[in-house]
Order: C-alpha cells, then sequence, then structure tokens
C-alpha cells in the first residue's frame, strides 16, 4: 500500500521517472537475468542484417562476430585464467585447417567437421598447454609465441593440410546446415550469430560456475588457489584447451563464413594482436567485453576512413590512414590500461552507475 | 669443416640476437618491464638514420641526431607509460609496451615511410678466409662490434655512478629509493641506453638486409635469446644469443631438410622450451623464491 | 611419560629442518598436536613459525624430516593433496583472490568437493546446478556465521584489512576442515576485531571440533584461546606444554629477554 503510494507520488515528477527508467535499464543490464534487455539485443541481432545491405553484412557484421568469439577464447585464457598468449592466431589456424581436412579429406557434414576443427584445436592447445605445470607469465607468453611460429609452419609446409592446391589456400566449398544451403551473406550471418551465441552462452555458464571460479583463483594468486585444493595445472590446461576450441571454431567461421579463402597468413601473429588488443579493450575477464571490443576494432577503421575522405579528401593515401591506424590503436591500448585496465565494459558499467543516479543530484 | 662453418656463421649471427636481447635485460633489470618495443624502437632509430643520411646529413651528424632523438623518445616513454604505470604488473606493462610499438612503427613508418632503404656503413659483406674456414667478414665485424658495446656497456655498469645506481635500483627498487636514487632519471637513462643499443643493432641488420619494416621483428629473435640466458644477465644474453645463432644455422643445416626446412622461426623458440624445463629460469638468471 | 602419550595425536611433526640457501629457518623441530585441541605457535619473527606452516600444509618442503597426519606419514605434501586431505590454511599477508566478490572467494574453498564435470557445467545441466546450489547454501551459511554478509558482493581487494581475514578464514572453513592452519589471524586488528575473531576460531574448534594451529604474538589472546603452546627461537623449540607451564618455563623466558617484539614482553 504504502509502496505503491509512493510509486504513484514519484511518477508524479518527470525527473522521477526518468530516474525509475534508468534504475531499471541499469538492472537490466547488470544482472544475469535479464529477459528484456536479451529481446532487444537478440531482435536487434536478428533484425538489423534484414535491412542493411551485403556490405554491412559481409565486411562488418560477420568479421565483427567471428572476433568477438575469439576474444572470448582468448579472454577465457587470459582474462580469467590469467595466462597470456600470444597463440590465438595459430589456434585459429588449427580450426580452419582442420575443419577443411574434415571436410575435404574425410567428407563430413559442416557442422560435425567444425566442432571437429575445434576439438583438434583444443588438443593442440591442451599440448602447448601443458609447460604450464612448470613455467609461468613471459616464459609462458614466449611458450605460446613457439605454438604461433610452429602451427604457421606447418600449415605452409604439408600440403596435405590445403589440398596440395599450388596457393597453399584452403578454400570453402558449398556448405549446407541440415539441408540449408549457406551461400547469401544473410545466410552465412545467421549461421555465424546461431554458433557465436550458443558459444557465449556456454561460456557465461563456465565462467560463473566452479571451473571459472577457479581459473581466476589461479588468475589472482595460484599458491593460494592450491592451497585451497583447486587442482591449478588441471585447471590451466583446461583453460587452454577451451580457449583453443573457442579460437578454432573463429578460425573456421574466419575461411568458411567471412574470406571464403584463405591461406595461413590469415592467422599470423598480427592476428594474434588483434584478438589481444580486443580484449584489453573491451575488458579482461568480461563476457561482453569480447563484443564491445571487437566491434570497436571493427568500426575504428571505418570511421577513420570516413573522416579522412570527408575532411581531408585526396590528402591521405591509404599508407598513412593505416599508420595513423596502428598509432591510434597502439595510443588506445596503452590509454586504456592507464586510464581503464578492466575495458570499456567497465567503463560502460561505472557510466551506468553514474547515470542511475545522476538525476537525483538535483 | 662444414660443420665447422655453420657453427661458426651461426655463432657470429647470434651476436646480433644478443645485442637485440641486451636491450631487454637492461630495461627488464631497471624496471621489471619486458619491452615489447624494443624491435620497434630498433627500427625507428635505423630509419632515421638512414633517412637523415638520405637527405644529405653526414653520417656522424646523423647517428649524433638519432642518438638525440633517441633519448627524447626514452623520456617521453617514461613520463607517458612507465609513470602513470608504476607499481602495476609485469603483464599490464608488457602489454603497454605492445601498444608503444604500434605507436613508433606507425610514427616511424608515417613519417618516413615504408620503402626499403639501402644502409651502407662501409663494411662490405665479403667472405674472408681463415685458414680453410670461410667466414663473412660482415658477420665478423658485427661481432667485433658487439663485443665492444657489451665491453662499454660493462665498463659504464661497473665503474660510473649512473651504473651502480642502476644495479641499486636493480637490486632493490625501495632500498634504492630511499638513499635518494630519482628512478624516473634511472628509467630514462636505462631506456636510452638500450635504444642506442637498438641503433647498433638496428645498423648492423639494417646493412645486412636493408631497413625496413621487418626489422622490427628482430624483437621474436631475441625472446628465445632471453628465455635461454635469463631475463636479468647481460652476460645469459650474450651467451644466449650465441646458443640461439648456433643452434639455429645447425638446425637448420642438419634437422631442417628431414622435416622440409624453413624451420628458423620457430627452430629457435623450441631450443627455449628445452632450456626451460631444465632451466625454468634461464642459464644466468635468478631464480626468484615464492614468498607466501 | 609425557602428555602427549596420552592423547590421540592428529598431526606429529618429528625432526624437520629447513634452510633457504643455507640458512637454516627450522633446526631439528619436533611436536605434536592433539585432536581438537587449539595449539599456539609462538616466538620472535624469524623463529620459523610461517615456514613451518608451509611445510604442513605442503607449500614448502622440508629438508629433512617427517609429518605424520591422521597415521599417514609424509616426507613430500604437495599443497593440493594437504587440502585433499583436510588441511585448511590462512596466511600471514592475506592471500584472498582480489578481484572476486567475497562470496565468490568463499565459494572457491569448495572446490576440491567439486564432483561434476566441466560439460555438466557448460550447459548448465541439472547435477551441476543442484552442486551450484549446494555450495550457494554452504558459503552463505559461513557468511552468516562470520557476520560478513553485508560484504557478500564485495570486491575483497576493497574490504578492510582485518575483513579480509575473517573472508580468508571463511575459505578455509567452507570446505570443512579437520585441521585449521591460522598464520596471524588476528594481526592488524584492534581489541574488539581481536575479540571477535578469538571468539570465531572458539567456536569452531568447539562446535565443529577443529584442532586449530594458530601463529600469533598477543600474549593475552594466547592464553585466553589455547590449549597448547609451542615456543620457536631460531628454527628450535624452546618450549612445548600448556599455556601456564610454558610461562614459566625458564629457558622459554630467557629466549625471550632482550627481544623487542617477545610475546611475553606483552603479558600484564
Amino acid at each position: 500500500m504504502s509502496v505503491s503510494t509512493q510509486c504513484a507520488l514519484f511518477s508524479l515528477s518527470a525527473a522521477g521517472w526518468i530516474t525509475r527508467m534508468r534504475l531499471q535499464v541499469g538492472h537490466w543490464f547488470s544482472h544475469g537475468r535479464v529477459p528484456y534487455a536479451w529481446l532487444v539485443l537478440s531482435l536487434v541481432a536478428v533484425g538489423v542484417p534484414l535491412v542493411s545491405g551485403d556490405y554491412w553484412l559481409n565486411a562488418i557484421l560477420i568479421p565483427f562476430l567471428i572476433l568477438s568469439l575469439a576474444g572470448l577464447g582468448l579472454n577465457v585464457l587470459t582474462g580469467y585464467a590469467g595466462q597470456t598468449s600470444l597463440g590465438s592466431g595459430g589456434f585459429m589456424a588449427v580450426g580452419a585447417f582442420a575443419t577443411y581436412a574434415c571436410l575435404i579429406h574425410f567428407q563430413l557434414s559442416f557442422l560435425l567437421a567444425i566442432f571437429l576443427g575445434g576439438g583438434v584445436a583444443a588438443l593442440v592447445g591442451l599440448f602447448f598447454g601443458l609447460p604450464s605445470a612448470k613455467i609461468k607469465g613471459f616464459y609462458l607468453m614466449v611458450t605460446s609465441l613457439a605454438a604461433q611460429f610452429f602451427l604457421e609452419w606447418v600449415f605452409v609446409k604439408f600440403p596435405w593440410f590445403y589440398n596440395y592446391s599450388s596457393s597453399a589456400t584452403i578454400s570453402s566449398p558449398p556448405i549446407t546446415v541440415f539441408g540449408w544451403a549457406i551461400a547469401s551473406p544473410l545466410s552465412k550471418y545467421y549461421l555465424v550469430l546461431v554458433l557465436v551465441s550458443f558459444l557465449t552462452w556456454v561460456a557465461v555458464n563456465l565462467t560463473r560456475s566452479q571451473v571459472g571460479r577457479n581459473w581466476m583463483a589461479i588468475r589472482d594468486m595460484d599458491t593460494a588457489a592450491a592451497v585451497i585444493g583447486i587442482r591449478v595445472h588441471r585447471s590451466k590446461i583446461l583453460a587452454f584447451a577451451i580457449s583453443s576450441f573457442y579460437l578454432g571454431i573463429a578460425g573456421a567461421l574466419w575461411v568458411f563464413a567471412y574470406l571464403g579463402s584463405a591461406g595461413v597468413q590469415s592467422f599470423s601473429l598480427q592476428r594474434s594482436f588483434q584478438v589481444l588488443f580486443i580484449i584489453i579493450i573491451g575488458g579482461l575477464g568480461s563476457i561482453s567485453g569480447n563484443f564491445i571490443g571487437a566491434a570497436f576494432i571493427s568500426l575504428l577503421p571505418l570511421l577513420l576512413d570516413f573522416l579522412a575522405h570527408t575532411f581531408f579528401a585526396r590528402m591521405v593515401d591509404a599508407g598513412l590512414l593505416q599508420n595513423l591506424q596502428k598509432v591510434i590503436f597502439g595510443s588506445l591500448i596503452v590509454w586504456f590500461l592507464i586510464k581503464e585496465p578492466e575495458g570499456i565494459a567497465r567503463f560502460i558499467s561505472h557510466l551506468r552507475g553514474r547515470l542511475a543516479v545522476w538525476p537525483l543530484r538535483f | 669443416m662444414l660443420f665447422l662453418e655453420t657453427l661458426i656463421g651461426g655463432l657470429l649471427a647470434g651476436t646480433m640476437y644478443s645485442l637485440v636481447a641486451i636491450g631487454f635485460v637492461l630495461i627488464y633489470k631497471a624496471s621489471g618491464v619486458f619491452n615489447f618495443a624494443q624491435g620497434a624502437i630498433l627500427l625507428f632509430s635505423a630509419l632515421l638514420l638512414v633517412t637523415l643520411h638520405e637527405h644529405g646529413v653526414p653520417f656522424v651528424l646523423a647517428v649524433l641526431i638519432t642518438l638525440v632523438a633517441l633519448i627524447l623518445l626514452s623520456i617521453l616513454i617514461e613520463r607517458l607509460v612507465l609513470r602513470p604505470l608504476t607499481n602495476r604488473s609485469p603483464m599490464t606493462l608488457f602489454m603497454a609496451t605492445l601498444g608503444v610499438s604500434y605507436v613508433i612503427e606507425g610514427v616511424a613508418q608515417g613519417l618516413m615511410g615504408a620503402n626499403v632503404h639501402a644502409l651502407d656503413v662501409g663494411i662490405e659483406d665479403v667472405p674472408v678466409f681463415i685458414g680453410d674456414l670461410m667466414i663473412s667478414q660482415f658477420d665478423l665485424i658485427a661481432a667485433i662490434t658487439a663485443g665492444v658495446l657489451v665491453g662499454v656497456l660493462a665498463l659504464l655498469f661497473n665503474k660510473t655512478r649512473i651504473g651502480i645506481s642502476l644495479r641499486a635500483v636493480a637490486d632493490d627498487t625501495r632500498a634504492a629509493l630511499s638513499i635518494g636514487i630519482h628512478l624516473n632519471r634511472i628509467w630514462q637513462i636505462v631506456w636510452a641506453v638500450a635504444g642506442v643499443t637498438g641503433l647498433v643493432a638496428g645498423m648492423l641488420w639494417g646493412t645486412r638486409q636493408g631497413v625496413q619494416f621487418s626489422l622490427s621483428l628482430v624483437v621474436l629473435k631475441a625472446l628465445p635469446v632471453l628465455i635461454i640466458g635469463g631475463f636479468t644477465s647481460i652476460g645469459g644474453a650474450i651467451v644466449g644469443g650465441l646458443i640461439v645463432g648456433a643452434g639455429e644455422s645447425l638446425g637448420e643445416a642438419y634437422i631442417g631438410p628431414l622435416i622440409g626446412g624453413g624451420i628458423t622461426p620457430w627452430f629457435a623458440y623450441f631450443l627455449a622450451l628445452a632450456f626451460l624445463f631444465y632451466r625454468p629460469a634461464g642459464i644466468f638468471g635468478e631464480r626468484a623464491i615464492e614468498r607466501v | 611419560m609425557t602428555s602427549a602419550d596420552l592423547h590421540d595425536h592428529m598431526l606429529e611433526v618429528k625432526d624437520i629442518s629447513l634452510s633457504f640457501q643455507g640458512v637454516k629457518a627450522i633446526h631439528q623441530l619436533s611436536f605434536a598436536v592433539s585432536r581438537g585441541e587449539i595449539c599456539a605457535l609462538i616466538g620472535p619473527n624469524g623463529a620459523g613459525k610461517s615456514s613451518l606452516l608451509n611445510i604442513l600444509n605442503g607449500v614448502y618442503q622440508p629438508d629433512s624430516g617427517e609429518v605424520h597426519y591422521e597415521h599417514a606419514h609424509f616426507s613430500r605434501l604437495t599443497p593440493f593433496e594437504a587440502a585433499r586431505r583436510g588441511i585448511g590454511r590462512t596466511f600471514q599477508n592475506n592471500a584472498l583472490f582480489g578481484k572476486l566478490a567475497v562470496i565468490d572467494n568463499i565459494l572457491t574453498g569448495l572446490s576440491r568437493h567439486s564432483r561434476v564435470s566441466v560439460l555438466e557445467q557448460a550447459f548448465g545441466l541439472p547435477r551441476a546446478r543442484r552442486e551450484a546450489a549446494d555450495f550457494l547454501q554452504r558459503s552463505e551459511a559461513v557468511l552468516a556465521f562470520l557476520e560478513l554478509q553485508p560484504y557478500r558482493q564485495t570486491l575483497v581487494g576493497n574490504l578492510a584489512y582485518g575483513l579480509q581475514k575473517r573472508v580468508e578464514l571463511g575459505r578455509a572453513l567452507v570446505s570443512s576442515p579437520k585441521l585449521l592452519l591460522l598464520d596471524e589471524p588476528m594481526a592488524g586488528m584492534n581489541a574488539e576485531e581481536k575479540q571477535d575473531m578469538s571468539h570465531f576460531i572458539r567456536s569452531i574448534n568447539r562446535d565443529l571440533g577443529t584442532t586449530v594451529v594458530l601463529i600469533e604474538h598477543d600474549i593475552g589472546v594466547i592464553m585466553d584461546l589455547s590449549d597448547h603452546v609451542v615456543v620457536l627461537d631460531y628454527g628450535r623449540k624452546v618450549g612445548d606444554g600448556s599455556p601456564a607451564e610454558v610461562q614459566a618455563n625458564p629457558e622459554v623466558i630467557a629466549a625471550y629477554l632482550g627481544s623487542d617484539n617477545g610475546p611475553l614482553n606483552t603479558v600484564h
């Protein structure tokens, strides 16, 4: 009774109404059970491509989703379990080439092939994660570089992996999923959307479970983690495997849903850096951060391009623009590490907190 | 005979790895930073030097200007990156230097272009014979240069006030601060000295393969060297460089053909991993005792 | 015949020695802890107390000697093995997971009891959900017991030192340990906080039957709380007995004469 009276009084004032809306919105986004926010997001994810053109699908939305997935993979390892890796590109390559092998050499269906591809990547990741029992920090990071360079070499040196094609690249054969041909940009987008959504849901489950807590405990203090009975090495290796599984799926999608045909140079060390930047900018140890970071890294070049063409038409060439982009990315990385070490995801949640109480300060 | 030539060629090439690795060790000892930007700094200094020289600046003057630019760059990095990140985790600092390397590469290439520049420091890359052994004269001179530089650094760190302060900082940062050592100044100096080793390495590598973007990738060659030699020992960096150099050329010559060749990009890493299992903190590195 | 022979020993340390790079931290130390008692380790800083706890739960390996725990004997014990056998531990300089909330820190203490596979957790299957609910309930009970509920969602890194000590105790307690090793659980606390902590430790000991070995400097607290005191000095045992016996032991008093931070100086 008194509550409803208060509510009635409250809603008389416009400021009160705004506050309520803000608190409500903040509530949707800050808690696990967020039916409305999810509904809106899903509607956008499903609906936007219907009105946007093929260019947006092909050049922005599909790579954005795949990079988010790759970020998710690295974030499991680095953001949650605290093991820095520069081998993301290599594990993406394993996923792509293993999926290709399943499709071409073993004639498997696409979904089976891509999950097997992820599985192979997980095994390779597990293998390169084994040294984490004995070595830590930078030393372990160098192990990941060993993986990166070794894997790049493997997928150039052994023609079986690219079916003896003269260009040393793999090309996507026609793909069907449950009898549905994945050929148009829209169908590829939906395929990627479904896979990424599913894997994100799994990642959310994992990070909120005991497994995820073990990872974070190891990240924050591994000696203490061992003392309270966490199997530290097993947890680390699990993080390597799951991380590589996600990266492997992302790598396969990169070839089969985005580029159409690619060689190992699509998964070079530069790709590893890109994925690392996504999680630093988006937020280490955050699920939504991967999407924010990937969006940022996909959209920034477009924005720069647009600005350059609008204001300095013909004055800047492509090379200069590329260097400018590097400078901006580099500065942003440093800026984020200094000012917002937990990335844009945390920045937004702070902002939301402030917005929620803002009208009350009148 | 072939074995000996391969070995010696590898050892000489290894001295250049050592040179790059020494820059890392200096910075790691003084500020605990694993400086990924060392490669970018190497590229920047070599590119600046060659660009100035191409525009008619006499070589010696160009070297001096490059040195001044390196000092300015070190001060900037200390002010804008290291100081705001004091007391943050080593991984955070590492990632920051990754960002710094992007900035430096972007600026260097944006201002001075991405073309390959030839750098001629007056050393010809011709073979010389010592007895029956054929050795590259260039490699020999490069190795001697590296040796001289290491000697100068050793003098600098053992005999001068700055060097002693640096070692105090490396041993115990807090104690060094308490006896009035100016940490920020030490960092600037060390970064500048590391920049100079980068310049020397950049000149040598640049002469060998032309001054171009790929110079910044020598940083990737230095990492296995550091693993083998340890992050905190200059002697380790030298020995590590020699081991990696010799290992790479022997590996390419004897193991490469068995598995398809082209193994240099990763062979050094696997060598380093093998060492890692045997000695987790490198040959000369100090094993930290974990306190709980 | 010593009193030790009459007791059921839960833990027995025999001739343990430990040195760091040639410096002896612990020298041929032996003592026993009876089931259900609160045993205090006292001694000046650097006497080897923390090192001893580190040996008891496998963080350090002794150079020689044996640890008998629950009738099994070890010359090498790993931290994980110690935890599995029911040895809980807190640290002198809190070893919490700084970026996790209080409740999550407590929940990590249950990891060794988890029986659900990764796949079940990944897909949120019923068994995983049941276990999660059970773990949450057990952790909530610990929060309530230690009066930590107001800080449930606070990141531990942001908590006051005294509260962190309590969270660390909770993280050890939630896994129902048989033996709790507490390294200076009351360091840096004011009188009231110490009283609270003493109360928690006593009720853990009395109500749950948990054996406790703790390191403490405040002699008032020790006299009040412990059943048994072991005195260390320079890695050797210089006293062992009931609080009253130890306080009267001339050797112990000698060990503390001239020592600034000797616990006995604080008796008044």
